[in-house]
């Protein structure tokens, strides 16, 4: 089963309200100066605020914000946050891949961002019997 | 975890061309030496108590645009059988990125931060989050491995609550760039 596709836009303030709320403060995810320094692109959205807004499309998916029992991702390729008003867009989706012995969901995840992956291996188990509905 | 990646993924290979250093230990790192593997299980003193406020939990989830009730809302929270907000699934991350500081600032690894890439990252929940836990992290190495002129180690955070139960555990894999 295909869950619906959810779009998330990212821009430079929500990297920078981020950064805040998580305490992450890699100048990578806010200063162009040094992501280019370390050869960047430009700045980058922190690898855990894609995860995040995974986690945020899997609660919503499961109907439950407390549903998430075990949830991993890899992060293949970084995330170029332009200095523009609209930024960029991750594009989320997922397939139900099985059921565990508990009678979790497994989900396979897939996130895009300009055409490309930028997860691979990214894999949530849930503890649901509202998904999809 | 299952750790089955062994080069760095080719859209990060461009940063191989980083030269950033810390000023004043260019010579720590003129040479690629490969992370040593015997300190894997190597763990680190506990963290200090991180109070889980109820405000944080509500800019974390602003941040990530999560409008569920039970994350801003104590009413709603309560509803689901929380005795405050809950977490979204990724904010054990402000415990466990503070926690790996240990691992990253240790003297004996002497991993060059600059070079340091986010590789892999896994949570297992036992409950969510909830506002007035003090929780503390427990590092540990899990893996270390040195492939392809780089070095991936992987560290596990137990993270417990004031009575030692745990929330979750959180392993993050560090990719470590060779000099390329």
């Amino acid at each position: 089963m295909d869950l619906p596709t959810k779009k998330y836009p990212v821009t430079r303030a929500d990297l920078v309200r981020y950064a805040g709320a998580s305490g992450d403060f890699n100048p990578i995810h806010w200063n162009e100066r040094f992501a280019t320094k370390v050869g960047l692109p430009g700045v980058i959205a922190h690898g855990m605020l894609t995860m995040a807004l995974v986690g945020r499309a899997v609660t919503e998916w499961a109907g439950a914000p407390d549903a998430v029992v075990d949830f991993s991702v890899r992060f293949s390729r970084p995330v170029p946050v332009p200095d523009d008003e609209s930024g960029t867009e991750i594009e989320v989706s997922a397939q139900v891949k099985s059921t565990t012995d508990e009678g979790h969901t497994v989900l396979a995840i897939t996130a895009v961002c300009g055409g490309e992956k930028v997860l691979s291996q990214a894999r949530a188990t849930v503890r649901t019997s509202r998904l999809g509905k | 975890m299952s750790c089955q990646h062994e080069v760095l993924p080719n859209s990060w290979q461009h940063l191989g061309n980083a030269r950033l250093r810390p000023t004043g230990h260019t010579s720590l790192y003129a040479r690629h030496m490969p992370l040593d593997p015997s300190y894997v299980g190597r763990s680190y003193p506990p963290t200090p108590a991180y109070l889980v406020g109820r405000e944080k939990i509500r800019e974390f989830a602003k941040a990530i645009g999560a409008t569920d009730a039970a994350y801003h809302d104590p009413d709603a929270a309560r509803a689901l059988g929380y005795a405050d907000v809950i977490a979204p699934p990724t904010f054990p991350t402000v415990v466990s990125f503070a926690s790996n500081n240990a691992v990253v600032d240790d003297p004996d690894l002497a991993i060059d931060y600059s070079r340091v890439v986010h590789g892999d990252q896994r949570f297992q929940y036992t409950r969510p989050i909830v506002a007035g836990d003090e929780l503390v992290g427990r590092q540990t190495i899990q893996e270390i491995i040195s492939r392809g002129g780089h070095d991936f180690i992987t560290t596990r955070t137990d993270i417990t609550d004031a009575s030692g139960a745990s929330v979750a555990i959180a392993w993050s894999k560090l990719v470590i760039r060779g000099e390329g």
